[in-house]
Formats: C-alpha cells, sequence, structure tokens
C-alpha cells in the first residue's frame, strides 16, 4: 500500500471511530470519550516511542519527561494567554500577546518543536556513547526535568496549576462539546504518528535505523551516517511525545508534576511497543489498543495500581517468552496456515 | 606494481595506543592503484587495529592516512566508505534481522545512491542486488536470514556488501578464517576476481599462508605494532627477521 | 560563605558519599564488571530498606542486624534473577533492548506491589544511633550519617579485598574481559558471572538498611538513585571498587553543597548534571571497556 492510501484508509478509519463515539456519546455520556482519548495518547506514545525504540534499538526511559514538556509548554503559553498584560506589557511583546490564547493544534505543534529540541540536545550529548548510557542518560534526565518544574514557580512549581477547559470549540459552522474536540484532536494526531512510522519504516531511513539496530560498526562501514539518523530519529520520536502530551493541560484541567510525569506514560510507552511487537508500525499499535483498554477497564474494577501492575508483569513475560510480540505470535500462527494452502497448487 | 606513480591509500607515521600499550607504532604503508598486498603477522600483532584506524573505526593519535588524495584523519567510518574505502569485518556482522538481500540494499542505498545517484529506482536496485549477490554466489539465498548462512555463505555474504558500496579499495579483514581447503580457494578466487574484473585494489589480511602466498603481489608483515617487512612475497618469507618473528623470537 | 559552614557542608557530603559507595557497589559489580545493565539494582535497595523497617517495627531489631541477616536471602535472589536474565536474553543475544526492559519492569513492578501493600507513606527505623551528634570543634557528625558510612566502607573494603586475594574474586573481574580464558581454566563463566550478580544483590540489603537509617522510605524513593548510582559507577570508571568510592565522596560532596547553599529541591538534579559532565567530559573511560 502507498503512503498516501494508507494515511487516507487511516483518516476513514479515524471518521468512522469519531462517528460512532458521537452517536455513543447520547447513551453512555462523555465517559467513553474521556477513556477513549487515553488509549489514543497511549497509541501517540507506543508509536513514537517504537520509532527510535524499535527500529533503531535505543532505549528511552524519559517518555514520560518528553510527555510532560509539551504539557507544561501548553501551561506556560495558557498563562502568558490568560494574562497577557501582566507577561508583555513591554512594547515588542505586545504583538505576540494579541495572538494569544493559542489554538490547541498551535500549541501541540509548539509542545512538539520543545520537546524534539530536547530530544536532539539530549541525544547529541548522550548518542555517541553505547545505547545504555543513552537509556541511563534519558531516565535520569526524567528527574531532572521534574525538578526543573517543581523549582520553577511560574508554571506552579509542586502546587502545580488549574487550565480551564473552554466548554466548547468551534471548528468553522460545527460546534463540538470540548472532550470531543480533544477527542478528536488526538485521533488525529495518531493517526499522524501512525503514517510518520509507518513512512520512515518502508523508507531508506527505516533500512538503515535497522542496521543501526543490528549491527552499528557494521552500518557505519556500509555507509550509514550513524549519528545524523539515531539524532533525526531521537528528535522526531520527542516531538511527538511532545505533541501527545500538549492537549494533556486541558484534558486533565489540574496539572502538577507527579502527573504530568506519571510513571504510566514512562512504563506504557515501552510497555506497548514491547508487548504488541517492536518490529511495525501495527505492533504499538495493537499493544496500546490492547493494553490501554485493558487499563482503562481495570482502573473502574481495581485500584489504579493494580492496572499498572498488570502492565509491568506483561512487558516481563512478554520479553522473556514472546520476543516479538502479539504481532509476532499472529504471524507465527499465520505462517504454517500460508504454507498448507500453498502447497496444493 | 606502480607503488610509486600514485599509491591509493598512504599511511604515514600512524601510531595507536590503548592506555600504555602500544598497538601500533610508527606504521608507514603506501598501496598502489589496482595492488594486491598481503598483510599478515602474528595474533595481536596490530592488524585490525591497523585497519579499524584505516576504516575510521577507532581514530589514531599521531600519524595520516590519504585516500585516493583525500586526507581521512577524523572522518566519521561512513564517509570513508562514501569515498571509496570498504572493508569486512573479522568476525561476519551481518545484520541479522533483515534478508541477505536488505543487507545489500544497505551500502547500495546509502553509499552508492549517495555518491552517483546511479540506483535511482526500485527496479535498479533490485538489478543490482542480484548482480552483487551473484557474483558471489548467493542468489538462491537472497530472500533466506543471515542466520540461516553457512560459515562460507556469511562470508561471501559479507564481502558482498562490502563490494556493494563499489570501492576502490577493499580490506579483507581475515575473510577466510574457519573455512575448509575449497571454500578457501572458492574466496581467493572471488577476491581476484574483484581484483581483475572490476579493478578493485585488495588488502588482505590472513593467517592461511597458502592463500596469502597466491594472491598476494605484494607482502607486508606486522609484528608488535611495528611494520618490519614489506616487499616481493617469496623474499618477504624468507626475510630471516620475519622467520625467527613466526617461530616465536 | 563562613568557614564552619563550609567544613561542615564537606564532611556532611563525605558522610553521604561513604553511604553512596555501598548503594553504588552493586552497580559497580554487576554493570562494571559482568556488564549487566541492572537498572532495577534501586528496587533491590528499597525492598532492603523495608525489610529492615518491618523487622523492626515488630521485633524492633538493629537494620544494619536485620540486613546482615537477610544477605542470604539477597544472595540466592540475585542468583535467581541472574539465571532468567542468561537464559532468556544473554544467551539468545538479545540483552540490549530486551534486557533492559526486563529490568525495567522488575524496578516497576517491585514499586507497585509495595505502593500495594504499604502505600506511599514514608516510613521509618528506630535505632540507638539515630539522633545523637558527636561534635568535634564546630563540625558535627551525625551518627544516623557516620554509622552507615562506616560499615559501607568495611563492605567495600571487605568486597574489594576477596576480589583481588580470592580466586573466585579474580575469576569476577577476568569473566567480562575474556570467558575463553575462563574455560581454559575450567571455570564456567555463567556460574562465576551468577555468584558475582548474586554478591551484587547481596550489598542491596545493606545498602536498603543504610537508606532507611538515614532518611525516611517510600516505595519511589529508588528512582532517585538510579542517576546517582550510574554516574557514581561509570566516573569511578566502571568496576573499580575504589574508583566508586572516590565518584561516590565527590558526589556527596557535590549535593551537599547545593544543598547548603542552594536548597535541598534541586539536590537530585545534581547527579544528573553529574552523569551528563560525565559523559561528555571522560567518554574515554566510557569508550575503553
Amino acid at each position: 500500500m502507498r503512503s498516501w492510501v494508507f494515511l487516507i484508509v487511516a483518516l476513514i478509519v479515524a471518521a468512522a471511530v469519531f462517528a460512532a463515539a458521537l452517536l455513543v456519546r447520547t447513551t453512555y455520556g462523555d465517559y467513553l470519550l474521556f477513556a477513549g482519548y487515553v488509549v489514543l495518547q497511549y497509541v501517540v506514545l507506543a508509536t513514537a516511542w517504537n520509532i527510535l525504540g524499535g527500529y533503531c534499538g535505543y532505549v528511552n526511559f524519559g517518555s514520560a519527561a518528553f510527555f510532560a514538556i509539551g504539557a507544561y509548554t501548553t501551561v506556560a503559553l495558557h498563562k502568558l494567554g490568560a494574562n497577557p498584560g501582566r507577561y508583555l506589557s513591554d512594547t515588542p511583546f505586545e504583538v505576540l500577546g494579541t495572538l494569544l490564547p493559542l489554538s490547541l493544534p498551535t500549541l501541540i505543534l509548539l509542545g512538539g518543536i520543545v520537546s524534539g529540541l530536547v530530544g536532539f540536545g539530549m541525544g547529541y550529548l548522550t548518542l555517541r556513547l553505547r545505547g545504555v548510557f543513552f537509556a541511563i542518560a534519558t531516565l535520569a534526565m526524567a528527574v531532572v526535568l521534574q525538578t526543573i518544574v517543581v523549582n520553577w514557580d511560574y508554571v506552579g512549581g509542586s502546587r502545580g496549576a488549574y487550565i480551564i477547559r473552554p466548554d466548547a470549540a468551534e471548528i468553522g459552522p460545527v460546534s463540538l462539546a470540548y472532550i470531543q474536540y480533544l477527542f478528536l484532536a488526538m485521533m488525529l494526531l495518531a493517526v499522524f504518528a501512525l503514517w510518520v512510522a509507518r513512512t520512515i519504516e518502508r523508507s531508506r531511513m527505516g533500512l538503515g535505523l535497522a542496521a543501526i539496530r543490528d549491527d552499528e560498526p557494521a552500518a557505519e562501514a556500509s555507509g550509514v551516517p550513524t549519528l545524523r539518523l539515531k539524532l533525526a530519529a531521537t528528535a522526531l520520536s520527542g516531538a511527538l511525545m511532545g505533541m501527545a502530551g500538549a492537549p494533556f493541560p486541558y484534558y486533565v484541567g489540574y496539572v502538577e508534576p507527579a502527573n504530568a510525569f506519571g510513571l504510566p506514560y514512562a512504563v506504557n510507552a515501552i510497555a506497548m511497543p514491547m508487548i504488541g511487537g517492536t518490529t511495525t508500525w501495527a505492533g504499538p499499535l495493537v499493544g496500546a489498543l490492547v493494553l490501554g483498554s485493558l487499563q482503562q477497564i481495570a482502573t473502574v474494577t481495581f485500584r489504579s495500581e493494580a492496572s499498572l501492575l498488570i502492565v509491568g508483569v506483561l512487558l516481563v513475560g512478554f520479553v522473556i517468552v514472546a520476543p516479538r510480540g502479539i504481532v509476532g505470535l499472529v504471524e507465527n500462527w499465520r505462517r504454517p496456515k500460508k504454507k498448507k494452502l500453498k502447497s496444493p497448487q | 606494481m606502480n607503488t610509486a606513480s600514485a599509491p591509493i591509500l598512504q599511511v604515514k607515521g600512524l601510531s595507536k595506543r590503548f592506555g600504555g600499550f602500544v598497538a601500533l607504532d610508527d606504521i608507514d604503508l603506501d598501496v598502489g592503484q589496482g595492488e594486491r598486498l598481503g598483510l599478515i603477522g602474528p595474533n595481536g600483532s596490530g592488524k585490525s587495529t591497523l585497519v579499524n584506524c584505516i576504516c575510521g573505526t577507532l581514530q589514531n593519535e599521531t600519524g595520516t592516512v590519504h585516500f585516493n588524495g583525500h586526507a581521512l584523519n577524523g572522518a566519521p567510518a561512513h564517509k570513508r566508505t562514501h569515498l571509496g574505502l570498504a572493508r569486512s569485518f573479522q568476525l561476519p556482522r551481518p545484520f541479522a534481522s533483515m534478508t541477505v538481500a536488505d543487507n545489500i540494499r544497505v551500502p547500495l542505498l546509502y553509499t552508492v545512491r549517495q555518491r552517483t545517484g546511479l540506483v535511482h529506482s526500485h527496479i535498479d536496485l533490485g538489478r543490482r542486488c542480484v548482480e552483487l549477490l551473484a557474483l558471489v554466489g548467493l542468489e538462491h539465498l537472497a530472500e533466506r536470514s543471515p542466520r540461516d548462512l553457512s560459515q562460507v555463505d556469511m562470508r561471501k555474504l559479507e564481502l558482498a556488501r562490502a563490494v556493494a558500496s563499489e570501492p576502490k579499495l577493499l580490506i579483507a579483514d581475515e575473510a577466510m578464517a574457519g573455512l575448509s581447503h575449497s571454500e578457501v580457494e572458492d574466496i581467493v578466487q572471488l577476491l581476484l576476481r574483484l581484483n581483475k574484473d572490476e579493478g578493485i585494489t585488495v588488502i588482505l589480511i590472513e593467517h592461511i599462508m597458502r592463500a596469502v602466498m597466491s594472491f598476494s603481489q605484494r607482502l607486508a608483515v606486522l609484528v608488535s605494532g611495528r611494520k618490519i617487512a614489506d616487499g616481493k612475497p617469496d623474499e618477504v618469507v624468507n626475510n630471516p627477521q620475519v622467520v625467527s618473528a613466526y617461530l616465536g623470537q | 560563605m563562613s568557614l564552619d559552614l563550609l567544613l561542615n557542608a564537606i564532611v556532611a557530603g563525605l558522610l553521604l558519599g561513604g553511604f553512596y559507595a555501598a548503594v553504588t557497589v552493586g552497580i559497580s559489580i554487576s554493570f562494571g564488571m559482568l556488564d549487566v545493565v541492572n537498572i532495577a539494582h534501586p528496587a533491590f535497595i528499597i525492598v532492603g530498606s523495608y525489610i529492615a523497617y518491618i523487622v523492626n517495627d515488630a521485633l524492633g531489631l538493629d537494620p544494619i542486624l536485620t540486613a546482615v541477616v537477610v544477605l542470604p536471602a539477597f544472595y540466592l535472589m540475585g542468583q535467581v534473577v541472574y539465571q532468567v536474565f542468561y537464559l532468556s536474553f544473554e544467551k539468545r543475544g538479545e540483552e540490549a533492548l530486551r534486557g533492559l526492559a526486563f529490568f525495567f519492569g522488575l524496578l516497576f513492578i517491585t514499586e507497585v506491589v509495595l505502593i500495594l501493600t504499604f502505600g506511599v507513606d514514608y516510613r521509618y527505623v528506630q535505632a540507638p544511633y539515630i539522633g545523637p551528634t558527636w561534635r568535634i570543634g564546630f563540625v558535627d557528625f551525625p551518627l544516623r550519617m557516620l554509622i552507615p558510612c562506616v560499615v559501607s566502607l568495611l563492605l567495600v573494603t571487605g568486597l574489594q579485598l576477596f576480589l583481588a586475594r580470592t580466586f573466585i574474586g579474580r575469576a569476577i573481574m577476568a569473566v567480562a574481559q575474556d570467558q575463553q580464558a575462563l574455560r581454559l581454566l575450567s571455570v564456567d563463566p555463567i556460574r562465576i558471572k551468577r555468584i558475582a550478580f548474586g554478591i551484587s544483590i547481596a550489598t542491596a540489603a545493606l545498602a536498603g538498611a543504610f537508606l532507611i537509617i538515614i532518611q525516611p522510605v517510600e516505595p519511589s524513593v529508588g528512582r532517585e538513585y538510579i542517576g546517582r548510582v550510574f554516574a557514581i559507577c561509570v566516573l569511578g570508571g566502571m568496576g573499580s571498587l575504589p574508583g566508586t568510592v572516590i565518584a561516590a565522596m565527590l558526589l556527596g560532596i557535590l549535593e551537599s553543597f547545593t544543598a547548603t547553599f542552594y536548597g535541598p529541591s534541586w539536590a537530585p538534579a545534581v547527579a544528573f548534571g553529574f552523569l551528563l559532565v560525565t559523559l561528555a567530559v571522560r567518554p574515554a573511560g566510557l569508550l575503553g571497556r
């Protein structure tokens, strides 16, 4: 399937899901939209993680930090927009003030840019070294960024910040309840992330990343500019994570370091691709849909920690028993069948 | 050969140390256009370190490497490959998750397209891939995983991947270790074909003397990080210094 | 800046560094010597803290004594974890991506189980040396810092002697460099690695006891230590125990200065800055392995 065909098909599927969500809303209320938003957010996070982790073999433990960068970019800009006179009274900034408040798509874009830049900087410092050092650095980076946010009063410090969610959003003539609008935005973001991942996977860059994952010195010897590719993958992956985090303040209404840097993001971003399968774009999607829905159900039924425990146990179980994830299991199950079909011909 | 006229590779005063250990000490080495050079030496004499310094896998502290008129110092390994300097690894290092054909596609896409823009379409790419696999006799294994290959086929894949980057100079680092008599002959013939038909300059690093002697036009000997001999193969192997080095001084 | 403030900050840093040495020594063995990237090490330390807490709460037993009693159990636990790691990842040559995910999963499972069992409240222990402070001149030596520091240095010294003087110790130091040579001596490198990993986890029992003596503990405290232990291990030269102690003292002093002169809420950021500087300034030490 060509790239643009995939994009159109994905958009049609997204439109159908959105329409279904709107119809169901009349009977079940907003709960399904809230739950669906979280699942879609994980589709973006898992897909983003997999661009670096699955395709290139570099483990990022700091997904929560990239997510939080997106969220706090929104918080900072929202605050600026809520009170432009106070922060932007000087003449050169007055013009900027008139642009505020920024629309959600703009915030998503800016969140992506900021966390993409952080990913680039972080990669530039650590990607020359062995992969484990990169992994450890991302782990530590999450702690440091959280420390910085805790000490940054402008965005609320450790107390957190309240963001008032608008009641509705207008898209042209159509007026949507804000949660519908958020759901739609995250849906489109998920389609975008999947399209990016799939395009990379089938491009020259995808082959280069796979070469790095398999054997970095051999990739260099074959002419692959490994550092440049790794940097691109890190920045892109970080940017998508930041984009997933940008609408978060409007979704929760109250952002504090503990929920923006939440452990679930870091864990799910790794566990979902690992459980779904890391070598194709479908793996993170499957992993996020299965685990995300499971967690939404478990959170209602048990404590939220219990639902995280399930993820942890599944992660360890899958990496030991089924290293190629659900996608790998399905392929194994289908392959013998194919052979049987071919033999009589 | 015509070493004096236009050396394609010129190594001058190259030294490399690991901590206090001197791995290479002031190495000079010229390799002529189209030449077949054998590089021998006991284990740990610095042969692989020299290859790694020439190819940019390691960075040397002192000395210079010139290749085809370019100063290589500090250039990353992939840049050197783009300039036409290819190598095979001592232990084969295939891209294990890809098919055999995709292993060849990596240098085709990242080096040949980069350099010449020659491989444009998927058709070009596929055709070139088949040609290269046919050259080493692996075309029937194109869609297999490298994990399924035998030792000798793995070595051939390693060489095919190096040749895929259309090099001017190929460094074959122990391309025959652990192979049977007839398999060694296979690889020697392959390297000779690459040299004579494709005009690739070849440096062969090898322990199997039979292969080195039948292949090389010139022989250089490394012992404990120093070059102790360089010349016609017959003369070099009878050089008393070389003999004593190989018999354990 | 007055002299007594400065001196007190240095002493507090050295005491803290002594404790960090105990926290890191396990990583110096598993990561530095065996090349097993056990990012779950802090989780084992927290388990050690909670065991010390439970026993102290129920029986009033000294936390360090408890740790010594449970050392063998931690040693065995380490052996089991290594065996699973070896069979599932190392043997298949897949340790890079999946091995990291495995240890990350362990870290996470431990934390969640502790939260489910004990909640997120801070827990602490009681011992006669928590509270009193020795004072020499105008320099304070709080016993709750001094005792862990001293025992920790004893532990590291003991381990260093074990590694340098015994056959198994030397085999552990050799195992990362040359497995083939060990096989020639008819030593099974996997067995050596299993023993070494067991020892590395055993040190977590003691480090956990020190931790809960020094500060109250809740399940997520372990995460703060990941940056610290790897920064120390890397700067210390990956697997050198004397190097580990020196690097630990350095970080201790740095953190103590940050806390004294900038405020304690910035302290967690120091370790990461330390790690980044280490990666930037000493890459040769990193790539040497």
